[in-house]
C-alpha cells in the first residue's frame, strides 16, 4: 500500500511539470511580458524604459527557458521558467501586483474558504442521498415521478439565480441574516448561514438524479432479489443491504472533490463578500494579476491530484477486494 | 431601395457550418437503419419531442439572428457606396420596432412612465418633479394612462384569438399529414393524433406549438405598443435584449461542442485502438489538462486572449467582429478545456471494441487500421458522440452566465444571458426594485435550458443500449 502511494505521489511529478508547462506556456509565450506590461500600464503613451522597469520589478526581464549569457547551472535557474514556475514546487509564489507575498496571502484566506465550502460539502452529500434515497425508495409512483421532475428543473436555474434570489428573499426582503460580509470566530455563524444554505440548495437537482440512478442500478442486482427472497421487509432489504452498497460508488466519487474544498466557491465568495480563496481568484481576474492566477492554478491542479490519490485509498478501505500491487 | 452589404461574422460561419452538418447527419441517420430507429425512438418520446419543439423556436431566433449586414449609408450619386459601422442581423431587422424605441432609462413592464422622478419644465416657465411620460411605452393611450390593463388585455385576447386560428391551421395541416400515412386503423388523422396511434409524438408536439403560439403571439402584438418586459438602464427594450441573448447561448452551446468533438474523437479511439505510447501520451495530455480546475484553466486562457486582443486594436474593422472573435475564443477555449470527459469515455468504449471478435476478424483479414475505425469502431460509438453533445449543451449555456458574471466570459458589448444578469443584479438594491431585467434573463435561460435537459434525456433514454 504504501509503495503505491509513493508511486502515485512520483507519478503526479511528471503531471504537475506538465500543468507548470502549460501555464508557463499561456502566460508568458502566447503572450510576452512586453504585452503584459503594456496591458498593466495602459496600452496608450507607454514609455519603453517604463515597460523595463516594469519588467525588471517582476523579474520578467530574464530569458525565458534558457539564459544562454548565464554560466553553470544558472543557465537553466535564471531564466523565467525556473524562477516564476518551478519555483512553485516548493511553495514559493512570489509577490502579487499590491506586492503582497502571494503564500502568505493564500494560507490566511484557507480559513473562510473552508469555513464556507466543507458545511456545504457535507450538509449537500447527507441532503442529496437522504433525498435519492427517498427518492428511489418510492420508485415508480408517482412521488418518484415529481421529485424527478422537480430535480431536472432545478438543475436547469442558473447558479446565480440561487445567489442572487436567495440573497434578495432571505436578507432584504426578510432580514433574517446579513446579505454578506464575513467575521472571525463563533460570530461567523450568521455569515455562513446564507451561503450554505443556497450553496446546497443549489447542487440537489444534478446530485440527486445522479445518486438515484446509482440506488437504482443498485437495486436491480441479484443479491436484493435473493434478499427479498429470503423474505426480508422491503424497508431492511432497503436500508441494509441496497444503501450500504450504493453508498461506495457514491462516497468514493466525492472523495476527489474534497481536498478541493480549499479553494473555495469563486460564484460564492465573491457575492457574499467571503474574504477566501475564490474571491482573491476573482479580485486577480479582474485586476489581471498573473501572478495570482498562476499559484491558483498550480494549487488547484496539486490538490486534484490529491484527490485522485485519496480516490484510489478510499476503494481500497471500502472494498476489500481491491488490492494495489 | 437602400442597399446592404452582407457581413459574415466567423460566428455566422461556423453556425451555418453546423446547420449544414446537421442536414448531412440527418442524410447519413436516413440511411443507417439502426440510427434511424434511435432517433424515431426519440421522435416517440412525447416530452422530449416537446422539448425540441421548443429548442427548435430558440434555433430559429438564433440563426435569424445570424445573418447580418450592414445599411449602406445615404451618399450623392456616383459617389463610392459606404457603409454604416453598425452591423445588424435580419432579427434586428425583423425587431426594429423593440430596438429603437428607446427610453431614457428603468422603466417597469407595461409602464407609461418612468422609473425615475425628473424635472420636468412645464409651460409657462414653471417645473415640476414627476414621473415624466415615457416615449414610446403605451403612447397611444395618449392621456388615457390609467387604462394600461383593459388596452392590454383586449390586445391580448385579440391575439390569442389570432393564434389560436393559427394553431387550427397548423393542427389541420399535421391532421392532414397524418392521414396520408398508412391506414392501419379506421380513424381520421385528428383522432389518431389525439389517441397517440401516430408513431411520432404529434400531440406533445402541437400542444407545444399551441402553447408557444399563445404567448409569442399575445407578447409580440403587446411590444409594439409597450415595453412587455420593461427597459434597462439605458432604456432599451429588455424583451429585444433577451432575444439577441438567444444566439449568444447557442453558439456557446453548439459551436463549442463542435471544436472540441473532432479532437476528443480522433484521441480517444487512437488512444484505445493503437494503445502503446500513443494512449500514454494522449492519457497525460489529458490528465494534465483535467488536474487543472476548469474555472481556472478558462480564467487564465481567457485572461491571455484578452491580452491579445487589447494589444492588437489593429485586427478588428468594427466593434461587432471583435466581439464575435472574443465569443470564439472562447468557444475554443471551453472546448479545449472540456474535450477531457468524452476522451476518456471514447478511449474506454474503444478498448472494449478492439477485443470483440468482429474486430478480430477484420485484423486477420488484413484490412487496415484506419478503416477498421472508419468502418467498425466510429459507428459503434455514435451514441456516446451523440449523447454528450445533446448532454453537454444545457451546462455550457449555464456556464456562459457565470462566466460573464466572473469577467471572463463574453465582451461586455455582447448582449448574453450573463451580461444582462451581471448588468442588472446590483439594481436589486434600488428602491423599489428593479426586477424585470434579472426575471427575463432568467425566465428565458430557464426555458432554453429545461428545454435542452428534457431533450437530452430523451436522447440519451434511446441511443443508451443501457437503459430500455
Amino acid at each position: 500500500m504504501l509503495a503505491y502511494i509513493v508511486r502515485r505521489l512520483l507519478y503526479a511529478i511528471p503531471i504537475l511539470i506538465g500543468v507548470n508547462l502549460l501555464t508557463f506556456a499561456l502566460f508568458f509565450v502566447v503572450n510576452t511580458p512586453d504585452d503584459m506590461a503594456r496591458m498593466q500600464l495602459g496600452v496608450k503613451r507607454v514609455t519603453p524604459e517604463a515597460i523595463e522597469k516594469w519588467k525588471a520589478e517582476r523579474g520578467y526581464d530574464k530569458p525565458l527557458l534558457i539564459n544562454s549569457g548565464a554560466k553553470g547551472l544558472s543557465t537553466v535557474t535564471d531564466t523565467v521558467f525556473f524562477q516564476k514556475s518551478a519555483r512553485m514546487f516548493v511553495g514559493d509564489f512570489g509577490r502579487a501586483e499590491d506586492g503582497r507575498d502571494i503564500a502568505r496571502e493564500i494560507a490566511s484566506r484557507m480559513g473562510p474558504s473552508l469555513a464556507i465550502a466543507l458545511p456545504t460539502f457535507i450538509l449537500g452529500l447527507f441532503v442529496t442521498v437522504s433525498f435519492a434515497l427517498t427518492l428511489a425508495f418510492f420508485r415508480a409512483t408517482a412521488f418518484d415521478f415529481w421529485g424527478v421532475v422537480l430535480c431536472v428543473a432545478m438543475m436547469s436555474i442558473s447558479g446565480l439565480f440561487y445567489i442572487i434570489g436567495g440573497q434578495f428573499l432571505i436578507s432584504k426582503v426578510w432580514r433574517l441574516v446579513p446579505i454578506s460580509g464575513f467575521a472571525d470566530g463563533v460570530d461567523a455563524w450568521r455569515f455562513l448561514l446564507l451561503p450554505v444554505l443556497i450553496g446546497v440548495i443549489s447542487g440537489i437537482g444534478a446530485s440527486t438524479r445522479w445518486y438515484r440512478t446509482i440506488f437504482l442500478e443498485e437495486v436491480g442486482k441479484d443479491y436484493v432479489r435473493t434478499a427479498r427472497a429470503k423474505g426480508l421487509p422491503e424497508t431492511i432489504v432497503f436500508f441494509r443491504h441496497v444503501l450500504r452498497n450504493a453508498l461506495i460508488p457514491i462516497l468514493t466519487g466525492v472523495v476527489v472533490v474534497i481536498p478541493l474544498l480549499f479553494m473555495g466557491s469563486l460564484l460564492t465568495e465573491s457575492f457574499f463578500g467571503v474574504p477566501g480563496l475564490g474571491s482573491y481568484t476573482i479580485d486577480a481576474i479582474n485586476a489581471q494579476d498573473f501572478a495570482v492566477v498562476r499559484s491558483m492554478v498550480f494549487i488547484g491542479s496539486v490538490l486534484y491530484i490529491v484527490g485522485l490519490i485519496l480516490t484510489d485509498i478510499s476503494y481500497t478501505v471500502v472494498d476489500p477486494r481491491i488490492r494495489f500491487e | 431601395m437602400m442597399g446592404f452589404q452582407v457581413v459574415l461574422l466567423w460566428s455566422d460561419m461556423l453556425i451555418w457550418l453546423l446547420v449544414v452538418a446537421g442536414i448531412g447527419v440527418g442524410v447519413l441517420v436516413a440511411k443507417t437503419p439502426p440510427l434511424l430507429a434511435a432517433w424515431r425512438r426519440v421522435g416517440a418520446d412525447r416530452v422530449g419531442m416537446a422539448a425540441a419543439t421548443v429548442l427548435l423556436a430558440f434555433i430559429a431566433i438564433g440563426l435569424l439572428d445570424s445573418l447580418h449586414y450592414r445599411v449602406q449609408l445615404d451618399g450623392k450619386p456616383g459617389q463610392k457606396a459606404s457603409y454604416a459601422v453598425e452591423v445588424l442581423s435580419v432579427l434586428d431587422a425583423l425587431a426594429a420596432p423593440l430596438r429603437l424605441r428607446n427610453e431614457k432609462t428603468y422603466s417597469a413592464p407595461f409602464a407609461t412612465r418612468l422609473y425615475a422622478k425628473e424635472t420636468i419644465d412645464l409651460p409657462g416657465g414653471e417645473t415640476l418633479r414627476d414621473y415624466p411620460r415615457l416615449k414610446h411605452g403605451g403612447s397611444h393611450l395618449g392621456e388615457r394612462e390609467d387604462a394600461v390593463a383593459a388596452d392590454a388585455g383586449l390586445t391580448a385576447f385579440r391575439a390569442g384569438v389570432l393564434a389560436l386560428l393559427a394553431w387550427a391551421a397548423l393542427a389541420a395541416g399535421a391532421a392532414a399529414l397524418v392521414q396520408r400515412g398508412p391506414a392501419a386503423v379506421d380513424a381520421s388523422g385528428w383522432q389518431k393524433i389525439w389517441r397517440r396511434e401516430t408513431a411520432f409524438a404529434w400531440d406533445a408536439v402541437l400542444l407545444t406549438v399551441g402553447l408557444m403560439l399563445l404567448v409569442v403571439v399575445p407578447l409580440f402584438w403587446l411590444a409594439g405598443q409597450y415595453h412587455v418586459f420593461g427597459t434597462d438602464k439605458v432604456g432599451q427594450d429588455v424583451l429585444y435584449q433577451v432575444l439577441k441573448s438567444v444566439r449568444t447561448g447557442l453558439i456557446i452551446g453548439l459551436v463549442t461542442t463542435l471544436v472540441m468533438l473532432p479532437m476528443a474523437v480522433l484521441l480517444g479511439i487512437v488512444a484505445g485502438y493503437f494503445r502503446g505510447w500513443m494512449d500514454d501520451v494522449i492519457q497525460y495530455i489529458y490528465t494534465v489538462l483535467n488536474s487543472i480546475p476548469g474555472v481556472l484553466l478558462i480564467a487564465a486562457a481567457v485572461l491571455m486572449m484578452q491580452v491579445v486582443i487589447d494589444t492588437h486594436p489593429q485586427w478588428f474593422s468594427t466593434a461587432a467582429e471583435r466581439a464575435d472573435l472574443r465569443l470564439l475564443a472562447l468557444c475554443f477555449i471551453l472546448g479545449i478545456t472540456s474535450w477531457t470527459g468524452l476522451c476518456r469515455l471514447l478511449r474506454g468504449e474503444t478498448l472494449k471494441l478492439r477485443e470483440l471478435e468482429y474486430i478480430q476478424a477484420a485484423q486477420a483479414f488484413g484490412v487496415s487500421s484506419w478503416r477498421i475505425i472508419v468502418r467498425h469502431i466510429l459507428p459503434n460509438l455514435m451514441h456516446i458522440v451523440i449523447i454528450a453533445l445533446v448532454m453537454d449543451f444545457s451546462g455550457l449555456v449555464l456556464a456562459e452566465a457565470v462566466l460573464s458574471y466572473v469577467g471572463i466570459g463574453v465582451d461586455p458589448t455582447m448582449i448574453s444571458f450573463g451580461t444582462m444578469i451581471n448588468s442588472a443584479r446590483m439594481e436589486l438594491g434600488r428602491e423599489p426594485v428593479v426586477w424585470w431585467s434579472l426575471a427575463a434573463a432568467f425566465t428565458a435561460m430557464f426555458i432554453l435550458v429545461l428545454a435542452a435537459n428534457l431533450f437530452a434525456d430523451a436522447v440519451r433514454d434511446a441511443f443508451d443500449p443501457r437503459a430500455a
